[in-house]
């Protein structure tokens, strides 16, 4: 069972959506929608699964619908139509009590614009998900110290927001949604209002951070690079449709339609394609040149070895951790992975 | 479904102004004699004719005495409350003596505005010269500041929730909106004089006049406030679980606090005007000197009356004001560091 499963979600924005229900379900574009009716297409029969542990990213441009997207699995907005299950219970159902206890120790959110309280320390800040939980101010407290600790914010605490940075901002944020120990985090372009430095610095964070702690993330972006890098699956949004949902080489070497691919177009593939990817199984090679071997570990990015090869014109041996080999990378394998389609 | 509510609503205004021209032909007493005439005589076209006359007139005066009659003794017990407040209140600081009067206003001064001395003594002596411009004028202030105390505290009491109630249902605000813009268009007298029936003359018809006057801007700019709240922190406080009511005191009241502070100071300056107003009516105070020097041609005395109010004004604005900017600074911590 996955940790999330949306099923067929629709969300209409207008005085009377349930009007337009029908017209959308027959087929009609958002474009006709908000013509005839004008009632607004957020979202159009997505329907996806999200795996325990994992890093889902949600991606695609502004107004493709990944913010209500996101916002459905904590019910900051209802589905026209539609379920939202989590560990088998569908959230749909529940009440305003037990909605309110789901958000208070389920799941937990990161905003684009940091959503900090500017009233509040920093300290305040991070402990406000345990204060909503009921804990004491010294349980708070010590909490919220660990984590500001975790993001490195050591010495801030007794700061207000609008004394920090934007990236200092927006780690407040992150310790904010840890604090609760949630194990779903949602993160509305969480990066994506920091400049590019401090967002691979954050990015890093995150990866560090998630490599311990094996929450289940949606991550919303517009980025392709962060989802890439972010993503253990990925999926593309579209005028409210789900156009695809892969793996992040998946979606770089066989994308669905002309829209991924005019996104993953501009992509440094060297970054994002592994060895194993692109090798040559040991039992279907033959007739290599072995003579002129470099050996490269399966989980490497071609960036990583491409500058070698290049230089001594050989051929490479993909190996595992134990040293054994898997596969055979030639010439004609790296060209074809790295032309744009 | 809902257009043939909206429908029926339409057809109920429609009976309703055919009632009233119905009414106002039959109960006037310069209509025709028979209706045939209004057919063959069309000098009606030309002037207003007597009879399309509505009988508002009789109609709320008729209302009035009703209610009068009838519920007279909620309006006494209401003006029983207030004037024993008032009196409570005005008794006290005019008792106490008046160096420990300025003493309180200056310490109220120096905490409300953050420390700052400028303010502090700026206000201090603004509370001396009202009693060194006359001596009579310092239990005439105190008297004035009664009033509108009393009045402010059921704006507060009374706009605040209102306000609050507004920015939560937008079906709430469609309907008060129109209520808040009656209030602020309708002339003073229009509701001092049904004031004086019910309250009788003196300080309680000022306090209702004064409320109804100050409480719109306090109602519209709680519920503004509270409006102007980022929608990220309020998504925020939803997505951590904070029930309605630990949204509202703990982020939208907090956030929303320096423009309800700008509310209260302009229902304090509102106010102050409208106790001018009111010693038309028979209600001590500043005001009261300043209508003395008015019907006796006393151009110094009148003066000397105004500049008090001016004086009075200054020290009010300056406590609520200065502690708004507090407010605000205190959210915004980055603008105090930059000076």
């Amino acid at each position: 069972m996955s940790k999330i499963e949306i099923n067929n979600i629709y969300k209409i924005f207008g005085n009377k959506p349930d009007s337009v229900m029908q017209m959308v379900r027959d087929g009609s574009t958002k474009d006709e929608v908000l013509e005839q009716t004008g009632h607004t297409v957020g979202l159009d029969n997505v329907s996806l699964k999200i795996e325990e542990g994992e890093t889902f990213v949600c991606m695609g441009l502004s107004g493709s619908g990944k913010s209500t997207l996101i916002r459905h699995l904590n019910r900051l907005i209802d589905p026209t139509e539609g379920e939202v299950i989590i560990d088998g219970t569908n959230i749909m159902q529940c009440n305003s009590e037990q909605l309110m206890d789901w958000r208070r120790n389920r799941i937990s959110m990161v905003f684009q614009r940091f959503g900090l309280f500017p009233h509040k320390t920093v300290m305040q800040n991070v402990g406000y998900g345990l204060e909503m939980q009921g804990k004491t101010e010294d349980d708070r407290d010590k909490i919220a110290m660990e984590k500001i600790e975790a993001v490195g914010l050591n010495g801030f605490e007794n700061q207000f927001p609008n004394q920090l940075s934007g990236g200092m901002q927006q780690r407040v944020g992150l310790a904010r949604a840890l604090a609760t120990n949630s194990d779903i985090m949602l993160m509305d372009e969480a990066f994506s209002a920091l400049d590019p430095l401090i967002r691979s610095d954050m990015q890093k964070q995150l990866m560090s951070l998630q490599s311990e702690l094996k929450k289940t993330i949606v991550f919303i972006t517009h980025d392709l690079d962060e989802s890439l890098r972010l993503g253990d699956h990925i999926g593309i949004l579209n005028a409210g449709k789900l156009v695809q949902v892969g793996t992040p080489v998946d979606i770089i070497m066989n994308p669905a339609d002309d829209y991924v691919k005019a996104f993953v177009k501009d992509v440094n593939r060297a970054k994002v394609i592994k060895a194993k990817i692109i090798m040559k199984k040991v039992n279907e090679v033959n007739g290599i040149d072995k003579s002129n071997l470099i050996k490269v570990h399966e989980d490497q990015f071609i960036e990583e070895f491409l500058p070698q090869i290049v230089c001594t014109n050989a051929n490479c041996e993909v190996v595992d951790k134990s040293g054994n080999t898997k596969g055979y990378i030639t010439n004609k394998e790296l060209q074809s992975s790295l032309t744009k389609s | 479904m809902f257009k043939d509510k909206k429908n029926l609503f339409n057809l109920g205004l429609l009976g309703i102004f055919i009632w009233m021209l119905i009414s106002s032909y039959s109960s006037s007493k310069r209509k025709p004699e028979t209706i045939g005439e209004l057919f063959t005589d069309l000098s009606w076209l030309g002037n207003w004719p007597k009879w399309l006359d509505l009988p508002l007139m009789p109609w709320i005066n008729k209302w009035f005495k009703a209610l009068n009659e009838n519920y007279g003794f909620i309006f006494e017990a209401i003006n029983n409350v207030l004037l024993a407040m008032l009196m409570g209140l005005k008794n006290f600081l005019v008792q106490a003596p008046w160096p420990l009067v300025i003493i309180g206003v200056v310490i109220l001064a120096y905490f409300a505005s953050g420390k700052k001395i400028k303010t502090t003594v700026a206000v201090g002596f603004c509370t001396f010269f009202i009693g060194f411009l006359h001596p009579r004028f310092w239990d005439k202030a105190i008297e004035t500041t009664s009033i509108m105390l009393i009045s402010i505290f059921l704006c507060l009491v009374i706009g605040v929730p209102i306000g609050i109630w507004m920015s939560r249902a937008n079906r709430v605000r469609e309907k008060i909106l129109p209520i808040l813009d009656l209030m602020q268009t309708i002339p003073a007298f229009v509701y001092l004089i049904p004031g004086i029936m019910l309250f009788g003359l003196g300080a309680v018809p000022a306090i209702i006049a004064t409320f109804i006057y100050a409480v719109p801007p306090l109602v519209r700019l709680t519920d503004l406030g509270i409006r102007l709240v980022d929608t990220e922190v309020t998504e925020a406080a939803d997505a951590f679980g904070a029930s309605k009511k630990q949204k509202l005191w703990g982020v939208q009241i907090p956030l929303a606090l320096p423009n309800i502070m700008q509310g209260i100071n302009q229902c304090t300056m509102m106010a102050l005007s409208m106790v001018v107003i009111a010693s038309m009516i028979g209600t001590r105070g500043l005001g009261d000197e300043v209508l003395l020097g008015l019907q006796q041609l006393n151009v110094g005395r009148a003066a000397e009356a105004g500049i008090a109010i001016v004086l009075l004004a200054i020290v009010l604005d300056r406590i609520t004001q200065s502690y708004g900017e507090t407010l605000q600074e205190r959210n915004s911590p980055s603008k105090k560091e930059k000076k």
